[in-house]
């Protein structure tokens, strides 16, 4: 009779019991296991969102972090090519990259003047195709699609701009923003006219009212020197931003054209140079390395290197209240689980005193009664971490497709980074403002799962007809909801 | 040589402030291949003294020589040794485990001296079958009755071929007929197996069937009679 039969059978003996301490472990862990894939999950998709963005780490010209916003074409990298072919030959880089790529941020004021409206807005002027390849990264697999930027293909005096742009300089109708009531007629501030000589320049300078379906605008921006600058700009495109503040006045445009607003006719500059890895875990090494090139190769200019959690605060701030709330319902659930699990060996050691005092007269050692309780409390705890887990895969399978594989990572190997990210916060806010959408999705998948007649594989899995159908419908709706384009590169600064 | 020699052995316990002493200077051998019988009044340390016996209980004073060990110089793990290779027990609420079959409580304490599988099992089946329940071997302490139960703790204590088995009053929860057939049960394996008994008994049947006889009364032991005489033996 060996201690781990024994402590089995001691088990079984106290059926209610076992089962409800059972049952009590069984809930920590799945509300553990849920809870702490649904952080990661947070953390995965903000983290993709930000690589998506803005890439996994920036070169920018020295202080521009600090000071550059101010006045971003002052902190421009004149030879920001050579840093890139640099770091594209780099035999330690080069097998870690993606994508590397140039991009200027700037700010200035857009206007229709046709409408009579204008605002402040930060741009980003960006390499489409090098953007398009930068939102195909994925490295957590998460069920979301985003398809190739706006700009893909336009002329070169195109951008795109943020639904609140478009709905403050009043382009809501000819860039088909969704839900841009027109604004309350408001009566013009009542001051004396201009003069006259005044008026008939403005008359004369004057362009012709662009067409009713084009949305164009002028964005006045300083350039190197200081001097304003401006340029007429078709908006093709409105997109949501995520954030009510960025979405407000966000533009994005092609990299030449912001290059020609900032610096003219000199040569053009970039604020940063954004580089997108394959792994977010190569951070480390790509930051070493790259610290190297440019105390090397590229100590022409004063340049630094910061990383997309720099970039970012939100991130770390977001991941940093995430980890606190899941630790402490871990330790709270942690330390419930452990009194009831503590609580029902209390009870089976006092009621076996007496089988304790015979086992001690017929030889068995103090040790190997301790070991049979441990054994016990070990068994108890095995079965019940088991179904919890088996519990919560099936949880999470129910849920959504992508749960068992991000549960796995969670339980895997989780990124050594810190790393979170925005898509999911996208996601997850386009989840609810899609409600109805998905309320007439659901209802067209409820109406069609039943003629799916059979559905042989699901992730590996041979699943029952009727269950493997609502599952693909709720996969089918999860990736619908995700197809969502991402807001162009803005490189947060 | 007396499997037991207790010489000048004392142990008090401390209830709260108050000391009881259950043994005073208590001077006693007991003979080897014998049925010895400890009689006494409730309280008066007739358990006390088995557990001393059977190194469960150190004395505070004296000596306690088990099958020529001084048993005070070992360790506890050295005792718990000592007593599955030469003491077995037989307690008065037979004390089997209850999620162990017959056959694996008597194999328990085999297990516990390491014996190999195929003498195990040997062993096993010959005590099942000198109690007669090797047919309800498979059995669980809950199927049997009190005085089956009684008869597979003789056999555990048995199995383990030890010098000496102690028993406390263990015929006390049977009725006078189970009570009889266990008590002859016990002196019939005694003298097939040549095996030291050490009982504690006021029941006058067990008292009639002891070789020797001790009464103890408040600790101290009042009378010794043996009854039967062997040869070599020294009172």
């Amino acid at each position: 009779m060996r201690t781990l039969s024994l402590a089995l059978r001691n088990l079984l003996r106290n059926r209610r019991r076992w089962l409800t301490t059972l049952f009590a472990m069984g809930i920590g862990a799945v509300t553990i296991l849920i809870f702490g894939g649904y952080s990661t999950d947070i953390t995965y998709g903000l983290q993709t969102g930000y690589v998506l963005r803005g890439g996994h780490l920036q070169v920018q010209r020295k202080d521009y972090f600090l000071y550059g916003t101010g006045n971003p074409a002052a902190y421009g990298i004149a030879g920001y090519q050579r840093v890139i072919d640099v770091v594209k030959r780099d035999p330690v880089l080069s097998p870690m990259m993606k994508v590397v790529t140039p991009t200027i941020s700037l700010g200035g004021i857009a206007g229709n003047f046709n409408a009579g409206v204008s605002r402040t807005v930060i741009g980003a002027g960006v390499v489409v195709e090098d953007r398009n390849r930068m939102r195909q990264w994925n490295d957590y697999n998460l069920p979301i699609r985003i398809g190739p930027s706006p700009l893909t293909g336009t002329r070169e005096d195109s951008i795109v701009v943020g639904n609140g742009v478009a709905r403050v300089l009043e382009l809501c109708e000819p860039l088909g923003v969704p839900n841009c009531s027109k604004k309350t007629k408001i009566d013009k501030p009542s001051g004396p006219d201009a003069p006259a000589d005044i008026a008939a320049l403005a008359a004369l300078e004057a362009r012709p009212a662009a067409p009713k379906d084009e949305a164009r605008i002028e964005l006045l921006a300083a350039n190197v020197h200081g001097a304003p600058n401006v340029a007429s700009l078709r908006a093709v495109k409105a997109e949501r931003q995520g954030f009510k503040e960025l979405d407000d006045m966000f533009i994005g445009m092609h990299l030449t054209q912001a290059q020609r607003l900032l610096y003219g006719a000199e040569k053009p500059q970039a604020t940063a140079v954004v580089i997108q890895l394959a792994h977010t875990r190569q951070i480390p090494a790509a930051k070493a390395r790259l610290a190297e090139l440019l105390a090397t190769s590229l100590k022409d200019e004063p340049l630094e290197v910061q990383d997309f959690e720099a970039l970012n605060p939100f991130y770390g701030q977001a991941i940093g209240m995430f980890a606190a709330i899941f630790g402490f319902m871990a330790v709270l659930i942690g330390a419930i689980v452990i009194f009831t699990v503590g609580n029902t060996m209390s009870m089976a050691v006092v009621e076996r005193t007496t089988e304790i005092g015979t086992l001690r007269a017929i030889g068995l050692r103090r040790s190997g009664i301790r070991n049979l309780f441990v054994c016990e409390g070990l068994l108890l705890g095995l079965i019940g971490a088991v179904s919890g887990i088996a519990v919560a895969l099936d949880a999470v399978a129910g849920v959504g497709c992508g749960g068992r594989q991000r549960l796995s990572q969670s339980r895997g190997h989780r990124p050594d980074l810190h790393d979170p990210d925005q898509p999911l916060v996208h996601g997850r806010v386009r989840l609810q403002r899609r409600r109805a959408r998905k309320g007439r999705l659901e209802h067209a998948a409820s109406r069609a799962a039943p003629g799916l007649r059979r559905v042989p594989h699901f992730r590996g899995q041979h699943a029952r007809p009727d269950h493997a159908a609502q599952r693909f419908s709720l996969c089918h709706l999860d990736r619908r909801l995700h197809e969502v384009p991402g807001p162009d590169g803005y490189a947060a600064s | 040589m007396h499997v037991v020699a207790l010489s000048q052995v004392s142990k008090t316990y401390h209830l709260d402030a108050t000391d009881v002493p259950a043994l005073v200077g208590v001077d006693l051998q007991i003979r080897p291949d014998c049925f010895t019988v400890i009689s006494g009044a409730s309280g008066s340390g007739k358990t006390t003294l088995l557990n001393v016996i059977g190194c469960i209980d150190l004395p505070d004073s004296g000596e306690v020589v088990v099958a020529g060990e001084p048993v005070q110089k070992l360790s506890d793990d050295a005792l718990s040794d000592f007593r599955a290779r030469h003491i077995g027990f037989v307690f008065q609420n037979f004390n089997l485990l209850p999620v162990l079959t017959a056959y694996e409580n008597v194999e328990y304490p085999l297990l516990l001296s390491r014996v190999p599988a195929a003498e195990r099992k040997r062993r096993v089946e010959a005590m099942l079958d000198a109690v007669g329940l090797i047919d309800r071997a498979s059995n669980y302490p809950g199927q049997l009755s009190g005085g089956q139960r009684q008869r597979v703790a003789i056999a555990r204590a048995l199995a383990p071929s030890p010098q000496l088995v102690l028993a406390d009053e263990p015929t006390a929860n049977l009725d006078s007929v189970t009570g009889a057939a266990i008590i002859d049960l016990m002196r019939r394996m005694q003298r097939e197996l040549h095996v030291s008994f050490v009982f504690s008994s006021h029941d006058p049947k067990v008292l009639a069937a002891a070789d020797d006889a001790v009464m103890i009364t408040d600790g101290r032991i009042e009378k010794i009679e043996r009854s039967r005489s062997l040869p070599g033996s020294v009172s």
